[in-house]
């Protein structure tokens, strides 16, 4: 998405597939930052924010949520079709979300036990991410996205440089802000060897190991560290269940947690 | 990073005594007043680390650190000391060398842009600067000060910055310095050093100055002479620093990793290294950075940061086509063989003083004196 040429002011989508509207409302929840954004761009669909819809085609989409129905499959391709430049916000998006837990087991089984009436349910028989589906400019990892690399896309867009948005682990951002590791100095298992920067250094700030919100970094070799967790005293169940959260199908943690079944 | 040298004794007057907390916390107020941030070790979250120190009370007075392969705890000794911890994962570097910084802006004007370059110097006061972290510094001034392209705002930091080193009295759990011909006594570079005494006649530290200044500073302070007894009491602290010194560093690491860069065995690390980056993150000498540039939404401001940076992300070696070094054995092996072998040729000395932080903050706890053990084995 580098040098081409803006228009005026780009048109910005915001699209909801199956996910919880968080990541769509870190950009609400930009506040100071938001009016700068408005002053950039022009905001053509965002029902979080506004009702007025104007036409496609699109500059810039951003979209939130996974593809879960048959419905959303075609919609997502229409969206493509419509925008220039398509970003994935979120978990969801990026590696199916936490509803992609269902990938696991037998969907028809769930319905039946959980609906009174489920011949009203037409779903997937899995979660999946956009990318599964179109193809995606580039992704924005967390559940929910963090606020400060939305805002450096969509800068970046604006002013036709590259985002910086590295790939490498958690534990970078741990030691540049200078946090003690929770691992090393009390035994917590964190998934920050393995899951990506972004967070800005949330969990082990607050002496937390790393769930993995943002999900697998370049290259993550999860086997050396779940051999780790059971030295430090996770079963197989923990371990996997530790891999199995918002990123679950995210292909090295499900394969991960798959050796813990 | 010299041989065992004879400790100065000469000027009787560069050496003295002062008492353990009064003298301490006179010496912080003293360098307060002469407009120093004074940094030290302090606790936070389990571990010591450094941050700003003005009294005396503010040490973890009392605390020592057992530190293995992958973990780090901390308990109380048996002696109350103030430095009977060894060093936790953050080093000196932080402060001259730290992990992010701005090194330009530039604002839009009418006529195109104006540039600004404010550098972020203040004068600090290190309080306890071991052995192995002055041959950290003198290496990192090598990189920095010493080469064809200085990092000005690094020489601005370090020229003002005063260092109060301190002789271990035991080390940690993952230190090999002496093998390294690092420590565990502190040699050269400092303006004092500080040896802590504890015993019969109470607790107090032979202070020792090693440049003008610090003779300047120990005049100021309240101190005796120092007699035999105290020298010979610290000289037989720091023995015991060297003499409990569980790991070593094979004396060949340089001809052992130059001839194994094909060997078997980079795959078995490979198997149990995470590409983490804590190793280079927390080595006192890795001086690796990159710089990212930033712009303000509305297009009227652009900055360019520097911040640390590691060979074990795979952006660090891309170049045109993508990244150079895509397994994660060669990702160990441009590490191991830069630090022990490579280093010599670029710097004269090796790029590592064997503080084993790389080993202690390893969240597998890999151990760079037996991967080169396990590579002279060939396996
Ligand atoms: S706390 Fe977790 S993310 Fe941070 S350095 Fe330790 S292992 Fe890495
Ligand atoms: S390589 Fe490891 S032991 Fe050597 S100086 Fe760096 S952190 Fe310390
Ligand atoms: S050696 Fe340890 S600290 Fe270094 S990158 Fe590998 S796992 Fe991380």
């Amino acid at each position: 998405m580098a040098a081409q040429k803006i228009s005026a002011k780009p048109k910005l989508a915001v699209w909801k597939f199956s996910s919880c509207d968080g990541c769509q409302l870190s950009l609400l929840g930009c506040e100071d930052e938001l009016l700068a954004v408005a002053d950039r761009v022009e905001f053509a669909y965002f029902l979080e924010a506004t009702r007025a819809q104007i036409k496609g085609p699109y500059d810039i989409s951003l979209v939130e949520g996974s593809i879960t129905t048959a419905e959303e499959e075609e919609r997502i391709h229409k969206i493509r079709r419509q925008s220039k430049v398509l970003i994935t916000i979120g978990a969801c998006a990026t590696a199916g979300g936490i509803q992609a837990l269902k990938n696991f087991a037998d969907v028809d089984e769930f319905i039946r036990t959980v609906y009174a009436h489920p011949e009203f349910i037409k779903t997937l028989q899995k979660s999946t991410a956009i990318a599964d589906h179109v193809k995606v400019d580039m992704e924005l990892r967390g559940c929910p996205i963090d606020k400060k690399q939305l805002l450096e896309v969509l800068g970046a867009y604006l002013i036709g440089r590259k985002p910086n948005l590295p790939d490498q682990s958690q534990c970078m951002e741990c030691k540049l802000a200078g946090t003690v590791c929770v691992m090393v100095a009390k035994g917590q298992a964190c998934l920050g060897p393995v899951t990506h920067a972004g967070c800005g250094n949330l969990c082990p700030s607050f002496d937390r190991g790393c769930y993995g919100c943002f999900g697998p970094k370049e290259l993550p070799n999860t086997s050396a560290l779940a051999a780790r967790l059971g030295e430090l005293g996770l079963d197989d169940k923990q371990r996997r269940d530790l891999f199995r959260t918002f990123n679950t199908a995210a292909a090295p943690f499900m394969k991960e947690s798959l050796n813990y079944d | 990073m010299g041989k065992e040298g004879d400790r100065v004794q000469a000027a009787a007057a560069s050496v003295a005594v002062i008492a353990a907390s009064e003298g301490l916390d006179a010496l912080l107020k003293l360098l307060q007043r002469g407009g120093y941030r004074t940094i030290g070790p302090k606790v936070r979250d389990g571990a010591v680390v450094l941050e700003d120190v003005s009294r005396a009370d503010e040490l973890p007075l009392g605390l020592i650190d057992d530190q293995q392969p992958g973990a780090y705890r901390l308990s109380q000794a048996k002696t109350p000391a103030y430095f009977d911890f060894t060093h936790g994962s953050q080093s000196w570097k932080r402060y001259l060398f730290p992990p992010k910084e701005k090194l330009w802006s530039a604002q839009k004007t009418n006529k195109g842009f104006e540039v600004q370059h404010d550098v972020d110097a203040p004068k600090y006061a290190f309080i306890g600067v071991r052995a192995c972290e002055l041959n950290a510094i003198a290496i990192q001034d090598k990189v920095f000060i010493e080469g064809d392209h200085v990092n000005t705002s690094y020489r601005e930091r370090r020229e003002k910055a005063l260092i109060v080193a301190l002789n271990c009295r035991r080390a940690g759990g993952t230190c090999f310095c002496a093998s390294m011909n690092a420590g565990p006594k502190v040699e050269r570079g400092y303006d004092l050093a500080l040896t802590e005494l504890t015993g019969k006649n109470g607790h107090s530290f032979l202070i020792e100055a090693g440049s003008e200044q610090g003779e300047k500073i120990l005049a100021k302070l309240d101190a005796r002479p120092a007699t035999p007894a105290d020298l010979k009491a610290a000289a037989k602290a720091v023995d015991q620093a060297a003499q409990s010194m569980g790991r070593e560093m094979p004396k060949s690491a340089r001809k052992i990793l130059s001839k194994n860069l094909e060997s078997a065995h980079w795959q078995d690390v490979a198997k149990r290294c995470l590409d983490c980056a804590n190793c280079t993150l927390v080595c006192p000498t890795c001086f690796c950075n990159t710089t990212t540039d930033s712009t303000s939404l509305d297009g009227q401001n652009a900055e360019r940061w520097r911040q640390w940076d590691s060979c074990f992300t795979l952006d660090f070696s891309y170049i045109h086509g993508g990244a150079i070094r895509r397994e994660g054995s060669q990702r160990y092996r441009q590490w191991i063989t830069h630090k022990l072998a490579s280093w010599h040729e670029q710097f004269g000395v090796s790029g590592c003083v064997g503080c084993g932080r790389c080993i202690t903050w390893c969240p597998v706890g890999i151990d760079i004196t037996a991967e080169v053990r396990a590579l002279a084995k060939g396996k």
